[in-house]
């Protein structure tokens, strides 16, 4: 057990940080949260910059254009990019996170070659089109129906947060293909050019005022079949493939922003009660860092993460709530505005523990797989 | 950098496991600390790990699953004193202007004293005081000292080394308790039927057995980083580490007895139950080297203030 890096993840860190320290001052201002043409010309350009760079899809095949790099690199990259304050992944998210390594792995030759090299180069802008208004947590139990006609599958459904859907080029659509099976083979996994006729896109405005996501309506679109993405009914399958790519590196960017606004916080937090909730703060970020590195060490090694990779949504989620509620208690009544970052902040970090897998999702999965309680029975429960 | 147990500290995990399973069930636990444990701890080398040329993280894996076992002594105090005192060492921080409460005096051949910078060393015969009758931890004996004799400086010893050194395996401990509670609940769960039903099954049980292993999991993952950190401590601050061990293993290992208790129902009311075993002792074990308290407000003291 050591927590020294080696001399190469050391001599990558130098000159990462002598890139970013030569790049960042060159970027133009960051555009408004909502101004959304003006944030897919300011993040893709950072992507193509990354790109340039050789810093593009770090833990992508080099097949594919990506660095293959260690996990420790990986998480080197994420924390010097976070420390630098260099810009978020933005309008990338669901390319280069999501729907690239769901195409890397299950995708076609031609559909891969389609997409990867743009996604990478920042050519290309992806949403995601997973969740309904009667398909949240119970992702699987989704209606959007495709049929089959011909050539084409006709897709008929509501979806909603979907992230970026408002600049979205290409959507990662989840669809069902065969009503008549259990509900988890019956699903398929297809591209959506979000210019097809029959979708309409509108934008949700969030607790924060703000336009994150939005809803596709989808009326009777016609998508040739060589878009889906794997085998017809196998979906739900290739969209689980997209997470084995993560090498233990999940929330390292938001960590250390967490980390960064507990410091800057602390001159705040003059009340000895709150001061001793800082440090109990402080305990919980010092040990998901810890536990990120573990995680990261494990990936290298044992090819996963385990028990630790299982609690770091939980636990990363709750922890940075915790933040959020002290730096609600330490703000003047002033200060009270939602531009305030603070308070932005702590709106938006209600999202960390619903979306994704709630909270309470999360605590089902762990004590079903780690601690291998049973599943609640299903209600109407049969006398 | 890899954060990770190596082989070696695995094989030394599942050997101070493997004693603990044969040698510290229940009924031996039970029976308390003496003599005969002390010599069949001491035959394994778990006291002598750091003098044998192990580091401080092997001997927080060992201490991890003495906890799990929740083995009753001044083990600590073992580690810490190996070599510098004969016989059975317990210990404490001179407390100001309040009684010592002594742990296993009776058992012990020497107290140690953590006074200021200096450790001193009293002759366990030379401790007088009045016995606990009912202490809350059943499986520690406490004496109540009113007058600590001086006793003589140690000096091969140093305090501060000792408080540090004295947190990690203290947080070790606790954070294999806190782990060895959720397994306890977790078993009895499934075993336990209500409603036609295992109790494990409904979420209002699997969420607090949920939160309780991040807690444990979170607690460990602190505990060897703070180890780590003691054993090299250039890669990051080791009082801040080891601050936050002892926090979060303290408090894990409290609130994971305590969903222990309530897990088990009626029986985690009962004396035959180990729940309560591991909740007495958490309470004990927050209240030496950094209550959980102590501990966040030094964090936050290491932090600016306007």
């Amino acid at each position: 057990m050591d927590l020294r890096y080696s001399a190469s993840d050391e001599a990558f860190r130098a000159e990462l940080r002598a890139w970013l320290g030569a790049t960042l001052p060159q970027l133009p201002p960051e555009p408004p949260r909502d101004d959304w043409p003006a944030r897919v010309v300011y993040d893709t350009d950072w992507q193509k910059r990354l790109y340039e760079a050789g810093y593009a899809g770090m833990s992508w095949p080099t097949e594919y254009g990506g660095r293959d790099a260690p996990p420790s690199e990986q998480l080197i990259f994420l924390e010097e990019c976070s420390n630098a304050k260099a810009p978020y992944v933005g309008v990338n998210f669901v390319g280069t996170l999501h729907a690239g390594p769901t195409l890397i792995a299950e995708g076609t030759d031609a559909q891969k070659a389609a997409h990867i090299p743009k996604i990478l180069r920042g050519e290309e802008v992806w949403c995601q089109c997973f969740s309904e208004p009667d398909a949240g947590s119970d992702l699987a139990g989704l209606t959007t129906r495709a049929v089959r006609d011909g050539d084409h599958y006709v897709v008929t459904g509501r979806k909603l947060w979907c992230s970026f859907g408002q600049v979205g080029e290409y959507g990662e659509l989840l669809a069902r293909t065969d009503p008549d099976v259990p509900k988890h083979k019956g699903i398929s996994w297809f591209i959506l050019p979000m210019d097809l006729p029959g979708i309409e896109v509108r934008p949700i405005e969030t607790i924060l005022g703000s336009s994150e996501f939005c809803e596709v309506f989808l009326d009777e679109v016609r998508v040739p079949v060589e878009q889906i993405v794997g085998k017809e009914n196998d979906g739900w399958r290739v969209t689980n493939v997209t997470l084995s790519f993560e090498r233990g590196t999940a929330f390292v960017s938001e960590m250390v922003d967490a980390m960064r606004m507990a410091e800057e916080l602390a001159p705040r937090v003059h009340d000895p009660a709150d001061r001793r909730e800082l440090g109990h703060v402080i305990a919980e970020f010092d040990a998901l860092w810890a536990l990120t590195k573990r995680n990261v060490s494990r990936a290298a090694t044992k090819g996963d993460t385990g028990l630790g990779g299982m609690i770091m949504k939980l636990a990363y989620s709750e922890a940075r709530d915790r933040l959020c509620e002290l730096s609600m208690r330490v703000l003047e009544r002033g200060a009270f505005d939602v531009h305030e970052p603070y308070v932005e902040e702590r709106l938006r970090t209600l999202s960390l523990t619903i979306a994704a897998g709630t909270s309470q999702i999360q605590r089902n999965i762990l004590s079903e797989r780690v601690l291998g309680l049973p599943r609640e029975r299903q209600w109407p429960v049969g006398e | 950098m890899n954060f990770d147990l190596t082989d070696d500290q695995e094989a030394l995990r599942d050997g101070i496991r493997a004693v603990c399973q044969g040698r510290f069930t229940s009924d031996r636990v039970r029976a308390g600390f003496d003599r005969a444990v002390w010599d069949e701890l001491a035959g394994t080398g778990v006291f002598s790990l750091i003098a044998d040329g192990f580091a401080w993280a092997d001997a927080a894996i060992a201490f991890e699953e003495l906890g799990r076992a929740v083995v009753p002594g001044p083990l600590v105090w073992g580690v810490l004193a190996h070599g510098l005192v004969d016989g059975v060492p317990t210990g404490l921080d001179r407390p100001v202007g309040a009684p010592a409460m002594v742990e296993h005096l009776a058992a012990s051949d020497t107290v140690l004293v953590l006074d200021g910078g200096t450790v001193r060393a009293v002759a366990a015969s030379a401790v007088t005081g009045e016995l606990l009758d009912w202490p809350l931890d059943p499986l520690t004996p406490i004496t109540r000292v009113d007058a600590l004799p001086e006793g003589d400086v140690l000096a091969a010893a140093d305090a501060a080394a000792w408080r540090r050194q004295g947190a990690v395996l203290t947080a070790a401990f606790e954070a294999g308790m806190a782990h060895a509670c959720v397994e306890a609940a977790t078993e009895y769960s499934l075993g336990r039927k209500q409603f036609d039903r295992p109790i494990g099954s409904f979420q209002a049980i699997k969420h607090m057995l949920a939160d309780a292993v991040v807690r444990a999991e979170v607690a460990r993952t602190a505990v060897h980083a703070a180890a780590v950190t003691l054993d090299d401590p250039e890669v990051g601050d080791v009082d801040r580490a080891i601050a936050g061990a002892k926090l979060l293993a303290g408090e894990a290992a409290l609130k994971n007895a305590k969903t222990s208790v309530q897990v088990h129902g009626g029986m985690g009311f009962t004396w035959e139950v180990d729940a309560h075993l591991y909740l007495k002792r958490a309470w004990l074990l927050n209240t030496v080297f950094g209550t959980p308290d102590a501990c966040a407000d030094a964090l936050a003291a290491g932090l600016p203030a306007a």
